[in-house]
């Protein structure tokens, strides 16, 4: 769990989060939604603690970032599994020295247990073949998924994903979030998700949290979100003309 | 104000890649992968432009040496100093800070545009260290690198001078040998372990902290070349000074 109390965080004296809290739980997919430049991505790198905020805490299953040392510090993003918007795969790398590479790093297993567990996350995301591949030798969805191998692979507490289904077709979109909704009850972790999408929304939002101009403007689940009468969240939920329709629907069932 | 901070961030980069270190069995092929993009990946550049260069500096010597008085060896004297003292540790160095150093600052930035530095770092790993360290060490074989640079520069310039009529072969050995300081070729690799430390560090720092995406790696590759021939003939400049200045 996630415990996050009036963060704030500027950039060259410019505000770009204002005291936001929140609570991010166990075992759930929790979104962070918003328009453009409404502080989603700050708010996850500040998360990952990639940006020291200048007010408030964030806690990790009940300790403090702030008040752990750097060696805490550092074992806790060992326990922190991170999916980018782009991938971020190291190309250099094929998908198997990719996974890996968490493994190489942190631990001590023998190159056999490395392998093995290589395999059973890679299957785990549906890619049984590409082992000896390239990033720049797999579609976008495949480096998705890899990413989430890489991020899944040490068996973290924490799964933060940027915009996962950025730059992907509604299809594979859906099957990436299901995954990561599967994963996040299989391995039970705290998952942070920051999106626009409104499939994923509706999908997989068990828990949102909606940014507006750096201020929390409302959370609930994707169940209430199309039920709020707040003001940011239908302008926001509601911009898409099918969901307009859909609106105009559910307003037609209710009189 | 904003060079005094870039300065300032720098040598904070520089004690941020020697703490933390990546486990060695990680490293230690880091290191090999960059000695051969870095050293032996630039031996073919290297060797072309010595042997050319040595042999026009070589030309040139001879071409103005219009009094009868001045004796032959003195293109060989002349073409030996030229190449041990400044062209292989210095304008070698210069050359590789397009090479190597636009190689260095464009593939880390890169990482950076690409997000794959951000991944490092989420993963808890001291991406400085990780990047920039086996650098660092690759670039200690870079003297080896200079000293065929010197060789071949040397044999450039026998060949033009000889071959091209100018002196004789004996005359050119001679030329060579006349009032040889052993201390020349230390100031000359001291220089080059210098240079390398900068040719490994300046590219990487511009790598590392540039800013934008596919257009600013560019940029940044020029910045870095252009700092880092600076930086070279800022330091030459002292080394000189305090080596070899009376």
């Amino acid at each position: 769990m996630i415990v996050v109390e009036d963060l704030h965080k500027s950039f060259d004296g410019t505000p770009i989060l204002k005291g936001i809290s929140t609570v991010f739980e166990k075992g759930k997919t929790n979104l962070i939604i918003g328009q453009s430049g409404s502080g989603k991505t700050v708010f996850l790198k500040s998360l990952l603690g990639l940006f020291t905020p200048e007010q408030g805490a964030i806690s990790y299953d009940g300790v403090s970032y702030g008040e752990m040392d750097d060696e805490q510090q550092r074992k806790l993003r060992q326990e922190m599994g991170m999916v980018f918007q782009g991938s971020a795969l190291f190309d250099s790398m094929t998908v198997e020295e990719n996974v890996m590479f968490p493994l190489k790093m942190f631990t001590n297993n023998s190159k056999r247990e490395m392998r093995d567990r290589v395999d059973v996350v890679l299957k785990r995301v549906n890619l049984v073949d590409a082992h000896k591949k390239f990033p720049s030798e797999i579609s976008g969805g495949m480096q998705k998924r890899v990413a989430i191998a890489r991020a899944i692979v040490n068996n973290p507490k924490y799964l933060f994903c940027d915009e996962p289904n950025s730059g992907l077709d509604p299809r594979t979109s859906i099957v990436i979030d299901n995954l990561v909704q599967e994963i996040t009850q299989e391995y039970d972790i705290t998952t942070v998700i920051n999106t626009h999408d409104m499939n994923s929304v509706m999908e997989i939002g068990q828990k949102i949290v909606f940014l507006k101009d750096g201020y929390k403007a409302w959370e609930g689940s994707n169940k209430e979100i199309f039920r709020t009468d707040n003001e940011a969240v239908t302008n926001f939920v509601y911009s898409s003309e099918l969901f307009k329709k859909v609106r105009q629907m559910y307003q037609e069932e209710k009189n | 104000m904003k060079y005094i901070e870039a300065i300032g961030k720098y040598f904070l980069m520089i004690k941020e890649v020697f703490s933390r270190p990546t486990k060695w069995s990680i490293m230690k092929n880091l290191i090999l992968k960059e000695i051969d993009d870095l050293v032996f990946g630039s031996l073919g550049i290297l060797i072309f432009i010595s042997f050319f260069v040595g042999g026009v500096v070589a030309i040139q010597t001879a071409l103005n040496m219009d009094s009868p008085l001045l004796p032959k060896n003195l293109i060989g004297f002349a073409t030996r100093q030229s190449v041990i003292l400044e062209f292989a540790p210095t304008f070698t160095s210069i050359i590789m800070a397009g090479k190597v150093g636009s190689y260095i600052t464009s593939s880390i930035g890169t990482m950076r545009v690409t997000e794959q530095i951000d991944a490092l770092e989420v993963m808890g790993v001291n991406a400085l260290n990780y990047l920039v360290f086996p650098k660092i060490i690759a670039m200690l074989f870079y003297p080896f690198a200079i000293s065929i640079s010197m060789f071949l520069g040397i044999l450039g310039g026998w060949a033009g001078s000889v071959l091209g009529g100018f002196t004789t072969s004996a005359e050119f050995t001679e030329g060579l040998q006349i009032g040889f300081l052993p201390f020349h070729v230390f100031y000359s690799f001291t220089k080059t372990f210098i240079f390398a430390f900068v040719l490994a560090t300046i590219p990487s720092y511009h790598g590392f902290y540039m800013r934008g995406g596919a257009l600013e790696v560019g940029k940044a590759s020029t910045t870095s070349f252009v700092w880092t021939s600076v930086v070279i003939i800022i330091l030459n400049y002292i080394i000189t000074q305090m080596l070899l200045g009376k």
